[in-house]
């Protein structure tokens, strides 16, 4: 098996194995689970040390035929925009493994399987080159995370799976009918056929929609992202992890892989809607998040706004640039080249940089939840005083989620709004009242939580963290801070790629 | 070099990790030792090369250490520009930094957070360092934060108190409104420039000529945006609500972060964009009117107070205000000159501040103190030094920093120079008057100690009263020596640009300059001289000699009493109007919006519309398998009718 094919199927098949393992031999299972996941850590390092950053062509790819008489392949392979966001996908799930070891009594086998397998889709999901291979890899990932929600969430959790997956569901059958469109079209499930395939503007504009739809509500943006508060406060620690870390992931990645190579006439038209609802999303979303009382809604409101980062660095290019008759890129504001690549290569960073900074502040919740089972922020109060290893951690993270520099919270939103700068100077305004916001809703929390003295006598038990929750914690700090003072090695693997997605964007299909 | 530039910066940083990490484990003894040991370090090589750049006219060093991104042609580095400029913030930062060190052995003894704050004190001298040596905005911004985000640890240091919880949260986020203004600026600087780097950006600023937004010259509004930073990180009017309550913090702190160093970035950043300030006179106005405004209504408020680290904090915001002015008046220099000496005197003051406050158990009321003058005669020493030289008593540092502002106002052709000039004349009073209404109250007079702290009251431990001594002297004597040099004799030429045809306060400045012993005679003859001595007389009359006329007139004028106990109404306004205002919106959004119009009418009532065409359908729903096998072919038939002889392109063609 070749290494692409490996890393989608051998978390698959490792789930398969944990599910045979079975519940009764729990700690056999999660031995199994986290070994599982090293291994396909250590080989998915392998797409970065063995990446060609100097093209925009695939790497590691493979084709086999897989359902001839409609032309569908099992065609995969990866370019600098996917890879980053496998290895994120490898690595989030040792994290969330290690996060369930004890906290899940309850079906344990089951639970690992269902994250491995979840592993093995998702990187399915960033790898897919074929347009049908990809919609069943993304459809099939919803599966796992629904049982997640609806088997290991809270009291209220089945109303918050069927919510979770009826919205996404809606969105991706019209992502279904336009791909089956393309292919009545070009003759080809080709995703990088598609890329090439000559669309009207109506056409693409319909298909437009039909992406949007079902991207938007993974990102999520307003006002699809109702389901995304819900969600997570029923969700366990892991399922919200992964949720936050990687799934909202998909639809970003979406916008780069099909919208703008595929209806880029149609981006460019639509593009201030998009970002008129990524401002809304960073804006209001931050008020609404200022409110919350549980600490889970509020890190679910702050990961809505700051994925509204990642959808207005995508499409501020489009009032960036634009081509010119001789086929060179013509600046539209007083903007450059290097304006439009830090939006959509800020896009990029920022989506691994909230992989890492929501998972933490997940798991951050959920090491408090694990403790005392409230996510009520009234709960707590001065856990510093008996917890101060933990709250080291929790003020770290929290620094990242506002931004710091130093942290990768810092690159992904300074790169955006230094691109939104050269778009249109309101929309960096909007965006950097994140600055105010993001560290008004993030430190109030922290204030209410961590600092104080002791008011409520259960926060004077908590038993600061373990070894374990230590070891992911560290890891997770580690990633945040290499990430904040050198980004470089992530934003050159990507570059190549993006470049091209710039020009693809850009070169009109009319 | 480059290696020296290095070991400054990493030095504490390294402190900072081993006493953070291992503090615990090495004890306390091991912890100060490594952590002083390591700003000792910087402390040398800065002044290593404080004597090579400035003295001996070194070469400008400029360069990258490594690249944090590459995008397209874009290069944002992380980099050392070490110009004179530099060097001397290098020392300033570097000594004050050594000296609170020390400091905090005494100091913070019996605390129990001991190692965790000497981590954080040579953290933050290591983000000092990396904004002052930053060559590029990135940096800049980078070091702007993390001195900010030490500030929020450190006010927040004894994070059981409520109120220092309040006050570090609201610090950050006072400081975060500034930022914001700071990064449009750095984006529109990109924009216009497509470098992050200081020499490229300095040497393409012709790109702005001609260029408008919102109304004025770009160059204007990049100015204006970048000053917003300064304004917050400087605490300048209406930003500076949060430095007060900063002093919720340990008194080392107060002295470190909140007077020497880290309230200084405002006027360090704005004297490093000169250049850029250069060419916009609205800009430079606004500076100077805010920095007036500063230095006297904030001085103002410093009569009122009686908490003794809140006055020495409003005479840090008075004084911020007035190197604010000098920036405004193109004197950066000045400025820069003030920042240093402003940095001894008023480090010594908070240290000696902090040194009572030992004495006292923790009280903190200048009310409940007085006569403190024979049991502590270091601190009472070292104290008038310091306050002496903030109210620039002639030959003392802070006068000759003081009088080069009020000149280079005086020559200012900026509108509205006249009536800063008056408000920082008057500000002349206001300081020395506050400055000795505390210093009668704490030192002179009866004791009104009460009687069991009376018992226990004694001098404060080497460790305190050494730092004392030793910023004693720079705060007597710095001002004469450097003045010269620095503003005369091109210390600072090569980082600062004066545009001097339009800005010609330096230039009559050194016209009317003639050596640092003939001020001295000079200013008995001079109008804020005067005003200084009647600002202690005034102070003496009110606190020693007939205190009843302090009541009398607190009584008779007992609006602007008010008004002056209120702060102006800053901070409930900000109450009312921001917080209050700000969670009501929110409130709204979530509940009206979010769970409202999306939620319960979008999703749930789209939900229920499935779930009513669901009741209609749900009859047919028999159960019985013919009722289904009929439906199904008869719809077989209609589909198949349908494409045999219907639609677009129908199989089968009928003819008619």
């Amino acid at each position: 098996m070749e290494l692409l094919s490996l890393l989608i199927w051998l978390p698959i098949l490792g789930g398969a194995l944990v599910i045979l393992i079975g519940n009764n031999r729990a700690d056999t299972a999660r031995w199994a689970s986290v070994a599982i996941s090293i291994v396909v850590f250590v080989v998915s390092l392998s797409l970065y040390t063995e990446f060609d950053s100097s093209t925009h062509l695939m790497q590691f790819e493979e084709k086999v035929s897989w359902i001839s008489q409609f032309n569908i392949n099992y065609h995969i392979g990866i370019d600098g925009i996917s890879m980053p966001l496998i290895i994120l996908t490898t690595f989030s799930t040792i994290l969330v493994i290690i996060a369930g070891w004890e906290v899940i009594t309850r079906r344990t086998a089951h639970y690992m399987a269902a994250f491995l397998i979840m592993e093995g889709l998702i990187i399915g999901v960033f790898s897919s080159l074929d347009a049908i291979l990809f919609y069943a890899f993304w459809e099939a990932s919803l599966i796992p995370m629904l049982l997640i929600i609806g088997i290991w969430g809270g009291d209220n959790r089945v109303y918050a799976a069927i919510k979770f997956f009826l919205y996404t569901f809606l969105g991706s059958v019209m992502l279904l009918v336009s791909l089956i469109y393309m292919y009545n079209k070009g003759g080809s499930f080709g995703i990088l056929d598609m890329h090439n395939l000559n669309l009207t503007l109506a056409e693409q504009s319909y298909i437009f929609w039909a992406f949007f739809v079902a991207f938007a509500v993974k990102v999520p943006m307003f006002p699809v992202h109702t389901w995304l508060p819900d969600a997570h406060v029923q969700a366990p620690t892991g399922g919200s992890v992964i949720l936050a870390a990687i799934m909202l992931k998909m639809g970003g990645y979406g916008f780069f892989r099909f919208s703008l190579p595929i209806t880029p006439d149609a981006s460019l038209e639509f593009s201030d809607v998009v970002i008129a609802l990524s401002l809304i999303a960073i804006v209001y979303i931050g008020f609404v998040a200022l409110v919350q009382r549980d600490m889970k809604k509020l890190i679910a409101y702050s990961s809505i706004s700051h994925m509204g980062f990642v959808t207005l660095g995508v499409f501020a290019l489009f009032s960036i640039l634009t081509m010119g008759a001789d086929g060179s890129l013509v600046s539209l504001n007083g903007g450059s080249i290097d304006g439009a690549l830090l939006g959509l290569e800020g896009a990029m960073v920022q989506m691994i940089s909230h992989g890492f900074i929501s998972a933490a502040m997940f798991l951050v919740v959920g090491v408090l939840y694990d403790r005392l089972h409230s996510r009520e922020i009234s709960t707590y109060g001065g856990v510093i005083n008996s917890m101060p290893k933990f709250t080291g951690f929790a003020v770290l993270f929290a620094m990242a989620n506002a931004g710091l520099p130093g942290t990768s919270g810092f690159v992904g939103e300074f790169m955006v709004i230094l691109g939104a700068v050269q778009a249109n100077i309101w929309y960096a305004v909007l965006a950097a009242t994140t600055l105010i916001v993001g560290a008004a809703y993030t430190l109030w929390m922290v204030k209410r939580v961590f600092w104080g003295s002791i008011t409520n006598d259960a926060v004077k038990t908590l038993k600061d963290i373990n070894g374990r929750e230590f070891l992911i914690l560290a890891i997770l700090a580690a990633a945040v801070l290499i990430v904040g003072l050198y980004p470089q090695p992530i934003i050159e693997v990507m570059h190549s790629s993006i470049e091209h997605l710039l020009n693809q964007a850009l070169t009109s299909k009319l | 070099m480059e290696n020296i530039y290095l070991t400054i910066a990493l030095a504490p940083l390294l402190g900072a990790i081993i006493a953070g990490f291992f503090g615990g484990m090495l004890g306390r003894k091991a912890t100060h030792t490594i952590t002083i040991l390591g700003v000792l370090v910087s402390t040398v090589l800065a002044l290593y090369v404080f004597n090579h750049h400035v003295l001996e006219k070194g070469e400008i060093f400029n360069q990258n250490l490594y690249t944090w991104m590459q995008i397209g042609s874009l290069n944002i580095s992380v980099g050392f520009l070490i110009d004179n400029l530099t060097s001397v913030m290098l020392v300033v930062v570097s000594f004050v930094s050594l000296m609170v060190h020390i400091y905090t052995i005494g100091y913070m003894d019996d605390d129990d957070g001991y190692t965790k704050f000497f981590s954080y004190i040579s953290l933050f001298t290591f983000s000092m360092f990396m904004l002052v040596m930053s060559n590029n905005f990135m940096q800049l911004f980078f070091g702007w934060e993390a001195v900010g985000l030490v500030s929020y640890l450190l006010i927040g240091f004894w994070h059981h108190k409520e109120s220092a919880v309040e006050a570090n949260l609201k610090a950050f986020l006072v400081n975060r409104v500034g930022d914001f203004g700071f990064l449009l600026g750095i984006g529109l600087v990109l924009a216009f420039s497509g470098s992050l780097d200081y020499a490229e950006v300095f040497s393409s600023l012709d790109n702005t000529t001609n260029q408008q937004l919102w109304g004025l010259d770009l160059i204007t509004v990049i100015c204006l945006l970048l000053f917003v930073g300064a304004m917050g990180k400087s605490a300048q009017v209406p930003l500076h609500v949060w430095l007060p309550g900063s002093m919720e913090g340990p008194t080392p702190i107060s002295a470190l972060i909140h007077a020497a160093t880290m309230v200084t970035a405002g006027i360090f950043m704005v004297s490093r964009m000169s250049p850029m300030f250069e060419l916009s006179d609205v800009a430079l106005t606004v500076v100077m009117v805010i920095g007036a405004i500063t230095a006297l209504f904030m001085g103002l408020l410093g009569i009122v107070q009686n908490d003794i680290k809140k006055v020495v904090a409003y005479s840090t915001l008075s004084q911020l205000g007035y190197m604010t002015v000098a920036l405004g008046v193109s004197a950066y220099s000045v400025a820069i000159f003030h920042l240093m000496t402003h940095a001894f005197f008023k480090a010594l003051l908070f240290l000696g501040a902090g040194s009572v406050i030992v004495a006292m158990h923790h009280e903190q009321d200048i009310r409940k103190m007085g006569g403190l003058r024979k049991k502590m005669p270091i601190t009472y020493w070292t104290a008038l030094v310091g306050t002496l030289a903030l109210i620039g008593f002639p030959g003392f540092a802070g006068f000759y920093s003081k009088d080069m502002i009020i000149e280079a106002v005086h020559f200012s052709s900026l509108p509205y120079a006249e009536w800063v000039y008056y408000a920082v004349v008057a500000g002349v009073f206001i300081t020395a008057f506050y400055s000795f209404r505390m210093f009668f109250l704490v030192f002179h007079g009866k004791s009104r100690v009460d009687h069991h702290t009376e018992e226990h009251l004694h001098e404060s431990a080497p460790s305190i009263t050494f730092p004392l001594i030793a910023l004693a002297i720079p705060s007597a004597v710095i001002g004469y020596f450097t003045i010269d040099p620095m503003l005369f004799n091109g210390w600072l030429d090569n980082a600062i640009t004066i545009d001097a045809e339009k800005h010609v306060s330096m230039t009559e400045l050194s016209n009317i300059f003639h050596g640092a012993a003939a001020m001295i005679p000079h200013a008995v003859q001079t109008l804020p001289f005067w005003m200084m001595v009647g600002g202690i007389a005034t102070a003496w009359v009110f606190s020693l000699y007939r205190t009843q006329w302090a009541d009398w007139v607190q009584n008779k004028f007992h609006r602007t009493n008010y008004a002056l106990e209120s702060l102006y109404g800053f901070d409930r306004f900000n109450e009312i109007v921001f917080v209050g205002g700000i969670k009501k919106l929110g409130n709204l959004l979530w509940k009206v919006s979010d769970m409202g119009i999306i939620d319960k009418i979008a999703v749930n009532g789209s939900a229920r519309l499935v779930g009513f065409i669901g009741s209609v359908v749900r009859p047919i729903q028999t159960g019985y398998v013919y009722h289904y096998a009929f439906f199904m072919i008869f719809s077989l038939l209609i589909i198949l009718t349908w494409v045999l002889f219907a639609g677009d392109n129908p199989l089968l063609q009928i003819e008619f």
